[in-house]
């Protein structure tokens, strides 16, 4: 368990100063234990778990500055996620509580494979055209976002702020939608 | 989308936006107490106008003695939200300053208040010169700064909506009542420990009551 602690925290800290790989390792890592963290604690439905990961990994990203990079880094994120299912819950009126957990036991690794979100595609219609295909399109490896800029008729810089704002959107809308 | 892609995008954004340290919760809250410090001090330059003594009486230790306090205030307060902005902190540090110092002063009050040697002398140090005022000037001149935070902190990450709320009011009291030192010429223990203390928890107050609803992300 600590293991998964070391690691994560190791490409984290990687990802925070400029590595790429590294922060989409530490997010693919962190989104299966999402996965496997709500599934556990919402039977069943699968796309309501896909939405929370989703939303959870968008508000990883756009917050990773609250986190004390001398504090653990799976406390950290289980408190976004915990924060997540409570306000998932609430906007749904589910009267439920989550008993005090320890972030080890956030690590518990069982994978359940991906559903499939509905949120993030609702949320991302509300966009632009050109902020859709810009997020769609831009990967890591593969259309470099200077590519994916120039396909929706938008220069790098451009780009930059145009998926910066559209992610944040995303994230407030993903939050404002009924469920 | 998959969430492979969408992690796609979000590992593509963290390339391309530089993030620098300006970005964690300290720098931003220095940020919000020198802008809130500043609009408290037009306010009271512009409204309330600064104390016509204020050379002699920086001068003397009471001037001093009621900055200490209301920047312990706000410093406890600071201490609060920086742990609270962040998903599952603790503000307990920031809790245990405040109530110690709060407690300090209104044990120095109440002492100074019974040292006095009658009841009119007692009153009169309550009343001071400007008590149907001073809560009320120090709620406004905290008002800003209030606002800024709630607005800073909600783009930061609280989990406990109400503490982070309080905190934050706290915060903006403790900033907001040094600056009305300025202006206030009040030198009772007695008198600050009451109506600064009611101004600065007015605002914590107000912050915990719009937090509850406001600082959601």
């Amino acid at each position: 368990m600590t293991d998964t602690e070391t690691r994560l925290k190791a490409l984290m800290l990687r990802g925070l100063d400029g590595d790429a790989a590294a922060y989409r390792e530490c997010l693919g890592v962190l989104g299966v234990r999402l996965r496997a963290y709500f599934a556990r604690r919402m039977s069943g439905a699968s796309g309501d778990v896909e939405d929370l990961v989703q939303e959870t990994l968008l508000a990883v990203h756009l917050k990773r500055s609250t986190w004390d990079s001398s504090q653990s880094f799976t406390a950290w994120a289980h408190a976004v996620a915990r924060y997540k299912l409570i306000d998932h819950w609430r906007r749904r009126k589910v009267r439920q509580t989550l008993p005090i957990e320890d972030h080890i036991e956030f690590l518990a690794a069982d994978e359940p494979d991906p559903g499939v979100g509905l949120e993030l595609d609702r949320a991302l219609a509300t966009l632009s055209e050109k902020q859709r295909t810009l997020v769609s399109d831009v990967k890591l490896t593969g259309l470099s976002l200077a590519e994916a800029g120039a396909k929706a008729g938008m220069t790098e810089g451009a780009a930059k702020v145009a998926l910066h704002r559209a992610l944040k959107a995303l994230a407030e809308r993903m939050r404002r939608a009924n469920g | 989308m998959r969430t492979d892609d969408l992690i796609d995008a979000l590992a593509s954004d963290a390339q391309a936006t530089d993030f620098g340290p300006t970005r964690a919760p300290p720098r931003r809250l220095a940020m919000v107490a020198g802008l809130g410090a500043l609009a408290a001090l037009v306010l009271v330059l512009a409204w309330l106008h600064t104390r016509h003594d204020l050379m002699p009486a920086m001068r003397g230790g009471m001037f001093w003695m009621k900055a200490l306090y209301t920047a312990l205030l706000g410093a406890a307060g600071y201490l609060a939200i920086e742990r609270l902005s962040r998903p599952g902190g603790s503000g307990r540090r920031g809790w245990i300053l405040g109530l110690s110092v709060l407690g300090a002063f209104s044990v120095a009050g109440v002492v100074q208040a019974m040292m006095s040697p009658d009841i009119q002398m007692t009153l009169h140090m309550l009343r001071g010169h400007s008590w149907h005022v001073c809560s009320r000037n120090i709620l406004v001149l905290g008002l800003p700064m209030l606002a800024l935070g709630l607005w800073v902190v909600r783009g930061m990450a609280p989990t406990r909506p109400t503490l982070a709320g309080l905190a934050t009011g706290l915060f903006a009291g403790g900033v907001a009542a040094t600056v009305y030192g300025l202006h206030c010429a009040e030198n009772t223990f007695t008198f600050v420990a009451l109506w600064y203390s009611l101004g600065v928890l007015s605002l914590a107050a107000l912050g915990a009551a719009v937090g509850r609803w406001a600082l959601r992300w």
